[in-house]
């Protein structure tokens, strides 16, 4: 699998380390067009956008190209970031992966469950990393913002974070911030019922980085993507720690609250599997944002007296 | 959104699946008409979207006329598990040897759809044994593979033939209506070896629904949860008195927990969304000043795309307007959170710093006032 670090970062004395071009699908659309504005004054480097029509225009100095292949031929960009409303996301998706794209950033929400099926069996083929869709995106706090998160919450560190849920993305990170516990990636997975990386698959891309001392997991009611990623802890035996937060647990079941992908069928996606399989991993859960940066100290805390 | 078992059978005939003969009504004069085209016995089926109906006596047999007018009434009084009954099925009885579990669902975790199986049908789900579970996909399931599963749960002959017809036929509704789950339980096998579906469930994806204009029929929604959809935001109604209102569906999903965790009780889920306006919030703020039960609104929100300053304009609005006239419980962070303070200085909004103080006050001032 396409290593994470390297796609967003590069190796050190590479022309563009720390500059990775991106691309923007969806560049004039009114999402598309204040998030290029707000990515491109946190410094990362998008170098072009793609709005069928528009191509051979600018926006803010950024060159709009008609389709993917001709963006990707004009750039050799490898990162692209899509903001088109649900129904042509699909369409969308296929083009940049065809035109060699190998991490997708999936912004829209409401994407039918089929058309997302169908990208990941794509972005196998094509060995690409799919982010979302409907997740807020990937950043590494001070060198590069690719999704809409405010730049606020987070800071430059050693922590992970991974989200399925974007404002508890930020709320968690500020408190890891607050706490003095920067974050050297923060992975929005996406609050649909299929992802293109699922926590367990978005953990593997990071696990190895070198600048992580623990990982923080936001996960939430809904499918049962804890429960395997905690039997993978166990079974890869990860021995940084990790520590995990869940939404959910006094929402009633068959009631999706608010992500596609939040909803308790009998217990296939209840509160309690999770955490009890958490137990299993020894990875403590808070019951409140507010407590992830304690439980975290006293992990590292541990492991130091180990 | 999850179908009724009438609307799932109607689908499961629709694709030539063998269902029992059967009638809807919602009201006692036209089940009257429709136990006459059946003649008795039948069964009276209450159809709400809610497992264990059988065991809650919202599925009886029917003998005769007496019978019809105690029970029809009775079964569409009833509630299960807080589901209230939505309409009434007659159906014809069945002549049952052997009850199968058979469904198509969407798996998460692996990403793709599974078949799951079993000759020990009639149960709920959890409860089902011997669970005989294929890979297929993206939800085909071709003659070798549904004949490997008929096998598999001890059918022979002329039921295994028609087990992998119905399979089949299953897979390509699960398809071509994009569900999350298409189940048969139980599939039963009748004293002459041909099979029946005497339950059916299905859950579409609710994303898909733009182009399934003829599933539209199906869909209820209350009239708040509807109006929310159309602003953009997600509204989920609750049995509690305190409004829960955020940006951000874990921010909200927290926040709930963390209400109840301190004895709280939320009247409803609000997520006012990321590309929620003033004119939207202000929508929000109408819905819940609709609902009787609300008797104080807690606010958390973490301002990034969504600034916090539209959510306070949205309040100042509403207080201008009378709108809202219960106690405000707000704890508002990030974007322009100082200016949002500034705004709602001397407001009915009590802010605080941290969501904790703010449920705390909120719990505390609800109960006081019964």
């Amino acid at each position: 699998m396409a290593d994470l670090f390297e796609l967003l970062i590069g190796k050190e004395g590479e022309k563009d380390y720390k500059k990775k071009a991106v691309i923007v699908q969806g560049i004039t659309g009114k999402f598309g067009s204040l998030h290029t504005q707000q990515m491109l004054a946190y410094g990362t480097n998008i170098v072009a956008g793609v709005t069928p029509g528009k191509g051979g225009q600018k926006y803010e100095g950024v060159p709009i190209y008609e389709n993917m292949k001709d963006a990707v031929n004009a750039t050799g960009a490898k990162i692209s970031i899509i903001f088109v409303p649900a129904k042509f996301f699909l369409s969308a998706a296929v083009e940049a992966l065809e035109a060699g794209i190998k991490l997708l950033i999936a912004i829209p929400e409401h994407v039918p469950i089929k058309d997302a099926l169908t990208v990941v069996e794509l972005s196998k083929k094509y060995d690409a990393i799919v982010v979302g869709p409907n997740t807020p995106g990937v950043i590494i706090p001070g060198i590069i913002k690719i999704g809409i998160m405010p730049a606020s919450p987070f800071k430059p560190g050693r922590i992970a974070v991974l989200s399925r849920s974007g404002t508890l993305m930020y709320e968690v990170s500020n408190n890891l911030s607050l706490a003095n516990f920067g974050q050297s990636i923060c992975f929005g997975i996406g609050g649909d019922p299929i992802n293109g990386s699922p926590l367990i698959q978005a953990f593997d891309t990071i696990r190895n980085g070198a600048n992580i001392d623990g990982v923080v997991v936001v996960g939430e009611i809904g499918g049962d993507a804890e429960e395997m990623l905690a039997q993978h802890i166990i079974d890869t035996k990860f021995d940084k720690p990790v520590v995990a937060y869940i939404a959910g647990r006094a929402a009633p079941k068959e009631k999706k609250m608010g992500h596609a992908g939040a909803i308790i069928y009998g217990t296939y996606g209840s509160a309690e599997s999770k955490v009890s399989m958490y137990a299993k991993a020894n990875v403590p859960v808070a019951k409140r944002p507010a407590e992830v940066p304690m439980l975290l100290a006293g992990k590292l805390e541990k492991g130091r007296n180990k | 959104m999850r179908l009724l078992e009438y609307q799932a059978k109607s689908l499961f005939a629709d694709y030539g699946i063998p269902i029992p003969q059967g009638l809807t009504s919602t009201t006692i004069e036209q089940g009257r008409k429709d136990a006459g085209k059946l003649g008795f016995p039948f069964v009276i089926k209450a159809q709400m979207a809610v497992g264990g109906r059988g065991k809650a006596g919202a599925i009886q047999k029917c003998h005769n006329a007496d019978e019809f007018e105690l029970k029809y009434p009775e079964i569409m009084q009833k509630v299960v598990k807080g589901e209230k009954t939505k309409a009434i099925l007659l159906e014809k009885m069945a002549d049952i040897k052997k009850e199968i579990y058979l469904s198509l669902f969407l798996n998460r975790g692996k990403r793709c759809y599974t078949v799951i199986s079993s000759s020990e049908g009639g149960v709920e789900i959890e409860s089902v044994k011997n669970q005989i579970i294929h890979e297929v996909g993206l939800g085909k399931v071709d003659t070798k593979t549904a004949e490997e599963i008929g096998k598999e749960i001890g059918l022979k002959d002329k039921a295994l033939a028609q087990f992998v017809d119905i399979l089949q036929k299953l897979s390509k509704i699960t398809i071509e209506k994009e569900a999350e789950l298409a189940e048969i339980n139980p599939l039963a096998v009748l004293k002459d070896d041909s099979l029946v579906a005497l339950d059916g469930k299905m859950i579409i994806d609710d994303n898909s629904m733009f182009r399934h204009d003829e599933l539209r029929k199906f869909q209820e929604v209350s009239e708040l949860e509807e109006r929310a959809e159309k602003s953009g935001f997600s509204l989920v109604e609750l049995d509690g008195n305190i409004a829960v209102v955020g940006n951000g569906a874990g921010l909200v999903m927290s926040t709930l927990d963390m209400l109840s965790d301190n004895g709280g009780k939320p009247a409803c889920f609000l997520d006012v969304g990321g590309g929620a306006t003033t004119d939207t919030v202000y929508e929000a703020l109408t819905l819940i000043s609709k609902m009787k039960k609300v008797k104080g609104i807690l606010v958390n929100l973490y301002g990034g795309i969504v600034k916090t300053t539209i959510v306070a304009t949205a309040f100042i609005k509403a207080y201008e307007n009378k709108l809202v006239d219960v106690p405000v419980f707000a704890r508002m962070s990030g974007a322009e959170a100082d200016k949002s303070k500034e705004m709602l200085k001397g407001s009915r909004t009590k802010m605080f710093d941290t969501i904790e103080e703010a449920i705390n006050a909120a719990v505390i001032e609800v109960n006081k006032n019964g």
